[in-house]
């Protein structure tokens, strides 16, 4: 259970970076940090207590393997979140081009 | 089995890649390209809304049958209410792509456009297809990194900015529903959408999942900017080029998040009626605060943004209504009006707002403005833009002949006949507050009298906008007549049995 809630608080983390950073990249990097406490979030919900790695030996009748399958989707969503993490910075190189400043205060000519 | 639905996502990434590659020795071909995909899926989207008359039609990825009855491969459904959002995908993205041909020229890079423009759609394609929890989360990644990067097109000030907001909530909206994913799958241990519907109907672990479903309207929500989630919409939907905003605000926030969130709830989830009051609260909520946000706008882009707030706002209540009733299990009848009335409205949105935004395209495209002040008598030299907008305007308001009169009145009627008096009521008060929005945009932008120096050489816009932009009025006009019984039946009653009894989307998937 520990494992879980250790697994949330790095959640917890990465949106409070989120909500309170004032620099663009600060908040890209609190992002990824709740991305990859999803990561290891979906990886512990596949995990069988004892397992082995899910390579089926049929000589080895009595073996308990882990769940392959939040893994494949780990695998997924990471190259989804190297994407979106790619993308982002590319913006915030063209933001600081224009604006010459990362402080989110001073990126606000959009209001109302 | 059909053949048709792996192409809908084949065919436009195919015209993707095919447009980077090919694109840089033959600069026109993007354009032809671009459209060829779009009439293909225009065209397989209407044969398929024709053909599937009430029936299931599955494919499944790879070849993977089921084994012991538990579906383990990817399955890609297609029923009526997906050939329903398919249309609408395809037709209003034709258009859009037929309005870029002169409009994105103002642009450099235009194969980057068509690329993107052509990844986003089939990922919206893949949303609606898909049967299969992860399945949408990925293919709702697909269209909303394309979208990030379209919001960004003109890379100024304030395009940056918008899509810098829009990519962190965004990206915050995917970990939710990812999140969200997670926590189903460890106690079904399926993801596909119709064997966990028997999993979650037999088990009765009633907080587990009402944390998932929580999770999952709020990831789904903030997608489809249902109010407390709206911040990043009308930054977003203001700032990209006019074809794009026609397609976030027309198709984009529809199928990636009404759809689902209808999918989800009506066909997976056992609807409990705290959610279902929830789900009506935020409706009601978007549709009453949406437009008064709106009205204070000189913004045409962003005017026209909050009023997709406000006119979702309408979906996502009548939706609520007959979640309500399903739920309780009482009138079916009114239950089945109330969706009739939510799918109706859904669509009669795609064509008018998408219209309005061509429309507002096509004013900054002639005047090089988005400030309402600083128009004034474009009626006189505009005529197509002009007529267009007053056709859209007035579907909007909720003024017959045109369509959104008839969806608003079986949502107001829905209402009536389930005694929710005070959602009716307030569903009529917004109208009129619409009503006096558009009549501002129509009177400060085309029949203000008030003529500035240097702008009596303003023409109609070149003529594959205007072509695009009458379409879609005719489609402000046509629609209405979907309210008559017969066509009611063929397009909206199978799609409606489909949500209010969860068997029949799952049936033919389990293979009972």
């Amino acid at each position: 259970m520990i494992v879980y809630l250790l697994c949330f608080v790095l959640f917890l983390t990465g949106l409070y970076g989120v909500i309170t950073r004032r620099n663009l990249v600060k908040i890209v990097i609190s992002l990824s940090i709740m991305e990859f406490s999803l990561f290891l979030f979906l990886a512990l919900i596949g995990y069988v207590e004892g397992g082995t790695v899910p390579i089926v030996d049929p000589a080895d009748t009595g073996a308990v393997y882990v769940d392959p399958l939040p893994q494949a989707m780990v695998l997924t969503a990471i190259v989804i979140g190297l994407a979106t993490t790619a993308m982002l910075m590319a913006v915030i190189i063209r933001v600081y081009r224009k604006y010459k400043t990362m402080d989110i205060r001073e990126i606000k000519n959009l209001r109302g | 089995m059909n053949p048709l639905i792996p192409l809908f996502i084949a065919i436009p990434l195919a015209g993707a890649f095919l447009t980077m590659i090919l694109g840089k020795f033959l600069p026109r071909l993007n354009k032809y390209l671009g459209i060829t995909v779009l009439l293909l899926l225009a065209m397989m989207s209407l044969i398929s809304v024709a053909t599937i008359s009430g029936g299931t039609d599955i494919y499944k990825v790879g070849g993977w049958e089921p084994v012991g009855g538990i579906p383990i491969g990817i399955y890609m459904v297609l029923d009526n209410l997906s050939a329903l959002l398919l249309c609408v995908i395809n037709i209003v993205g034709l258009l859009a792509v037929i309005y870029s041909f002169t409009y994105i020229s103002q642009y450099t890079s235009e194969n980057y456009f068509y690329s993107l423009f052509c990844l986003m759609i089939a990922g919206m394609n893949g949303v609606v297809l898909s049967g299969d929890l992860f399945n949408i989360f990925v293919f709702l990644e697909i269209s909303a990194i394309s979208s990030y990067a379209l919001v960004a097109f003109g890379v100024e000030r304030e395009q940056l900015e918008a899509t810098f907001k829009y990519q962190v909530l965004g990206g915050l909206a995917s970990l939710v529903i990812l999140l969200g994913t997670g926590f189903i799958y460890w106690k079904a241990k399926t993801l596909n959408i119709a064997d966990a519907r028997e999993v979650l109907w037999a088990g009765s672990e009633k907080p587990f999942y009402l944390l998932a479903q929580l999770l999952l309207l709020s990831g789904f929500g903030l997608k489809a900017a249902i109010i407390p989630f709206h911040a990043w919409l009308p930054d977003a939907h203001s700032s990209a080029p006019s074809p794009i905003s026609a397609m976030l605000s027309g198709v984009l926030i529809k199928a990636v998040g009404i759809y689902v969130i209808f999918r989800l709830f009506f066909n997976m989830f056992v609807l409990s009626e705290e959610i279902a009051v929830l789900i009506t609260v935020l409706g009601t909520l978007s549709m009453a605060v949406g437009v008064f946000l709106a009205i204070g706008q000189w913004d045409i882009k962003r005017l026209l943004a909050y009023h997709s707030i406000s006119q979702m706002g309408y979906v996502v209540m009548s939706a609520g209504i007959g979640m309500i009733l399903v739920s309780r299990g009482t009138k079916p009848e009114v239950a089945a009006l109330a969706l009739a009335g939510a799918l109706f409205h859904l669509i009669n949105h795609a064509a008018f707002k998408s219209l309005l935004f061509l429309n507002a395209g096509a004013i900054e495209y002639r005047t090089g403005t988005r400030n309402l002040r600083e128009m004034g008598g474009l009626a006189a030299c505009m005529p197509a833009t002009s007529s267009t907008s007053f056709a859209a305007s007035m579907a909007i308001s909720g003024l017959p002949p045109f369509n959104g009169f008839f969806s608003k009145l079986i949502i107001i009627i829905a209402a009536v006949m389930a005694r929710f008096y005070l959602l009716a009521a307030i569903a009529v008060i917004v109208s009129i507050v619409t009503l006096a929005s558009f009549l501002k945009f129509q009177r400060y932008a085309f029949y203000n009298g008030k003529r500035e120096a240097g702008k009596e050489n303003l023409r109609e816009v070149p003529f594959p906008m205007v072509l695009s932009m009458v379409t879609l009025a005719l489609f402000c006009l046509l629609l209405s007549l979907a309210a008559l019984p017969h066509f009611r039946d063929i397009i909206f009653t199978p799609a409606i049995r489909i949500l209010t009894d969860a068997q029949q989307y799952t049936a033919p998937i389990l293979g009972f």
